[in-house]
């Protein structure tokens, strides 16, 4: 690439504030500065490269930091760069990283860090579940390394010198900044992973560059997080001492929080209404980027013949009461839903969709019309399975649908599994409707939009339209993207592929006096640095 | 005696290897993977992982290495799921806390249950009788899964004398509620099987010899009726203080004890092979060994019994 030709046409975040916690005005800090909350699971990694889930994602925030992070609504913030340029042909990102970061051992952090990190993930020896990132960030080489066809070394990323690192991409990605708040992409200290091996993660051996440092983890009992004090912005950093406690069960942690012993729990389903009325300032319910459908499966082979037909699976959409579902069984402040992209994705426009503005007495009707139509009705019953995976709010939501269906003639046969059968049985295209989930790694709508392409690895239902890749396609190099989002979604509203039911809502019994925990993210991206209490 | 406990010993080798055998396979056989998930790994990406962990190779040779690794280093290899850890560091984490829980809960069972039992049956058809039967068929038809919600409900949430879970290192607050609620439902298997071993023991004709050649009733009961009436017992002991020691899955879920029994059917369902396999071995060694003690202890107590 030639230099000569880089412009800086972005470079954000050098006039914005630092954004460690900082109290409101008024705000008067509570002298406990203890936090504890509630993990489902056990972490099942402290390592970057390798930790794939939610939860881990969030002590991943706290012990490491990427080159950016995400503030109370999920805008960017700067992390470890402070600004970064981007070429003309959009390819080229050039991160300016401060220098004043460091390790909490002290090593200055540099642009080799991130390069060694990222290299990491990509390269095959490492085994990373999510190695697929580095590829969805569309990294120079990326894909090739991952296939064992090219060396790691070959991976568009290189450090210019300590406080500049370069990415170079195959294509223009509008959200590629967004995209390293990702935990896999936070650097790593390449002399600590030498020296410890497997054994690097361990509280005492683990080094990182967040906001805190790692005092104990118990697998499956607790994680201990205190500040660290090598960390570039601590004087602004409040909690003190933050425990993670795994509780397996949703209800016994909420026993727990009610027994004072939590600062903040998830709210089983079901439970959100009474818990409202009796804990006012402590029940709260947010919007979460997550999606939830029952997929048809369109495969021409293995998929039921009656599904090839549009009529029919319209038909089946329409007759979902989403309302009854979201204010009766689940009752936690969740979504109806239409479409298939969270709602309150940033920069994302609801199109038009003519069903969600009907009556449910109009869907109805109209689906046994279309049902007539294609053929099915008293006489020739439409007879389908549903595959959920084991849940009391799935089954909860599975024996309602199995009535709605009823109502318009269609014969439903659930089918419950144990979770990996059920998703082995999705990705071999061996299901007939299926429940499924989505949740976005990044706020903005290709996340979602991108599964139902022909190429997508995620696309379980088969569903294929030339219209919609193209646009998606088109999407990734278009100035504004919004319209185009809004067209894929109309196609999918018009062929349904998907019967879109609800859009996730975080429920949680949170203590009134935290502050800064991020509840208007709509990723739900929390970071530790930026919680403090307040005293009542 | 030795030749026996030799014998057997040499048994419990194949035993094991079978144990293993099979469990692998069934195992196997079980849809998904360990890196089947929601989102579907790309397929290189899920290539080297599988090449990672060995499961790339054929079956026979994963299993072969497994054994292999066990016998010449007891090597029970990574686990799939919780990768920063080794099996071996899973089980060495969560063992030494079901065994403080379940050795404790064990204790409780056996002296409770037995005491209960054996004085149901001498005072057979008393009040005590009923009483005893009675809290025996309550605590059965209490499960740990009912128990541990009412415990924490009582002692954590109105009472606030307890912590709701956790383990902080074995403490003593941290280990009342699980105990309680493990060792229930085995105390009252304990007493109903005492109470109806002793009552036939006491009905049999060298107890009646005793109390004919006029010994006092304490004498009767405690040198020629318990010994023998714990046969039963003893047998029934020997497994469940395997299932206690090897916790429950209940207990080191509700009460958070980071413990080996939620294991069990954690590693199962994330299909974590070698977790999975590692509890297997543990709890069919231990099995067989308790079996084996069983064994012997009846030799001691009844001199009927030869080896």
């Amino acid at each position: 690439m030639n230099k000569l030709l880089l412009t800086t046409i972005l470079s954000i975040g050098i006039a914005l504030p630092s954004i460690a916690a900082t109290p409101q005005p008024g705000e008067t800090l509570a002298e406990n500065q203890n936090y504890t909350y509630w993990l489902l699971d056990a972490i099942k990694s402290m390592d970057p490269q390798i930790n794939t889930d939610v939860e881990g994602s969030g002590i991943m925030r706290s012990l490491f930091e990427g080159l950016y992070n995400e503030d109370q609504v999920g805008s960017l913030v700067p992390g470890v760069a402070t600004s970064y340029e981007l070429s003309d042909d959009k390819t080229t990102y050039t991160f300016h990283l401060r220098d004043n970061a460091k390790w909490s051992n002290g090593d200055p952090v540099t642009a080799n860090d991130f390069v060694y990190a990222w290299k990491r993930l990509a390269d095959p020896a490492t085994a990373s579940e999510y190695a697929w990132y580095i590829e969805l960030m569309q990294i120079e080489n990326a894909s090739e390394i991952i296939a064992g066809e090219k060396p790691v070394d070959e991976l568009g990323v290189r450090a210019i010198d300590d406080q500049t690192f370069e990415v170079k991409i195959t294509a223009p990605l509008p959200y590629f900044p967004k995209m390293t708040t990702h935990a896999s992409v936070f650097p790593v200290n390449q002399k600590v992973i030498e020296a410890f091996g497997d054994k690097w993660t361990e509280p005492g051996n683990l080094v990182g560059n967040g906001a805190y440092v790692l005092k104990e983890h118990i697998l499956g009992e607790k994680v201990v997080m205190e500040p660290n004090p090598e960390y570039w912005d601590n004087e602004h950093t409040i909690l003190q001492h933050v425990t993670a406690l795994t509780i397996n069960d949703n209800d016994a942690a909420l026993t727990r929080y009610l027994a004072g012993e939590l600062d903040r729990v998830q709210i089983p389903a079901g439970q959100y209404p009474r818990l409202k009325a009796e804990y006012p300032d402590e029940a709260i319910s947010v919007p979460q980027s997550c999606s939830y459908i029952y997929m048809f499966n369109l495969d021409k082979a293995k998929g039921p013949a009656a599904l090839q037909d549009v009529r029919v699976r319209k038909a089946l959409s329409y007759a979902i009461d989403r309302d009854i579902i979201v204010n009766n069984i689940l009752q936690g402040g969740q979504a109806p839903s239409y479409n298939w992209t969270h709602a309150a994705t940033e920069g994302f426009q609801m199109p038009e969709i003519d069903y969600a503005t009907w009556s449910q007495a109009e869907r109805t009707a109209k689906a046994k019309e279309l049902l007539a139509e294609a053929g099915y009705g008293p006489d020739n019953p439409l007879n389908l399975t549903l595959n959920y995976n084991t849940s009391e709010a799935h089954k909860k939501i599975a024996i309602a649908v199995q009535q709605f269906w009823k109502g318009v003639g269609v014969n439903l046969t659930l089918n419950n599994m144990e979770w990996k059968v059920h998703t082995d049985k999705m990705q071999n295209q061996d299901f007939e409707v299926a429940r499924y989930a989505w949740c976005g790694d990044y706020n903005e709508a290709s996340t979602y939009l991108d599964l139902f392409t022909s190429y997508s690895g995620h696309n379980n239902g088969k569903f294929f339209s030339e219209d919609y890749d193209r646009l998606m396609k088109e999407s990734k190099t278009a100035a504004d993207p919004a319209p185009l989002y809004e067209q894929a979604e109309q196609i999918l509203a018009d062929e349904m592929p998907l019967a879109p039911i609800y859009q996730y809502t975080k429920v949680e019994m949170i203590k009134p006096d935290l502050r800064g925990a991020g509840l208007n993210n709509l990723m739900q991206n929390w970071y530790l640095k930026d919680m403090y209490r307040v005293a009542n | 005696m030795l030749t026996y406990i030799a014998k057997r010993l040499a048994i419990a080798v194949p035993t094991l290897l079978l144990l293993i055998i099979i469990s692998f396979l069934l195992m196997h056989a079980a849809p998904g993977g360990p890196f089947t998930q929601e989102r579907a790994l790309p397929p290189q990406v899920l290539a080297n992982l599988e090449a990672k962990y060995g499961l790339d190779q054929p079956l026979w040779r994963q299993m072969v290495t497994y054994v292999w690794g066990i016998v010449s280093g007891f090597d029970f290899g990574p686990s799939f799921i919780y990768k920063d850890r080794t099996v071996n560091e899973i089980i060495a984490q969560g063992f030494p806390v079901t065994l403080t829980y379940g050795s404790l809960s064990f204790a409780l069972a056996v002296l409770v249950g037995v005491t209960l039992g054996v004085f149901a049956a001498i005072y057979h058809n008393s009040w005590l009788d009923y009483l005893a039967v009675g809290v025996s068929i309550g605590a059965q038809v209490l499960p740990n899964f009912v128990m541990a919600p009412i415990l924490v409900l009582v002692f954590t949430l109105w009472l606030r004398w307890l912590p709701g879970g956790g383990w902080e290192g074995g403490q003593w607050q941290y280990i009342v509620m699980p105990v309680i609620a493990l060792s229930t439902s085995f105390m009252a298997s304990i007493a109903r099987i005492t109470r109806s071993s002793m009552l036939e023991v006491l009905n049999s004709n060298h107890i009646r010899t005793a109390r004919a050649k006029g010994l006092p009733e304490r004498k009767v009961i405690l040198r020629h009726a318990l010994k023998p009436a714990m046969l039963p017992v003893i047998s029934y002991l020997g497994p469940a203080f395997v299932t206690m020691i090897t916790g429950s899955v209940v207990v080191d879920i509700y009460f958070s004890t980071g413990g080996i029994g939620k294991s069990f059917v954690d590693s199962a369902l994330n299909r974590d092979y070698a977790v999975m396999m590692g509890v297997t071995i543990l709890v069919g060694a231990l099995t067989i060994l308790f079996n084996l003690v069983v064994d012997i202890l009846y030799a001691w107590i009844d001199p009927k019994i030869r080896y």
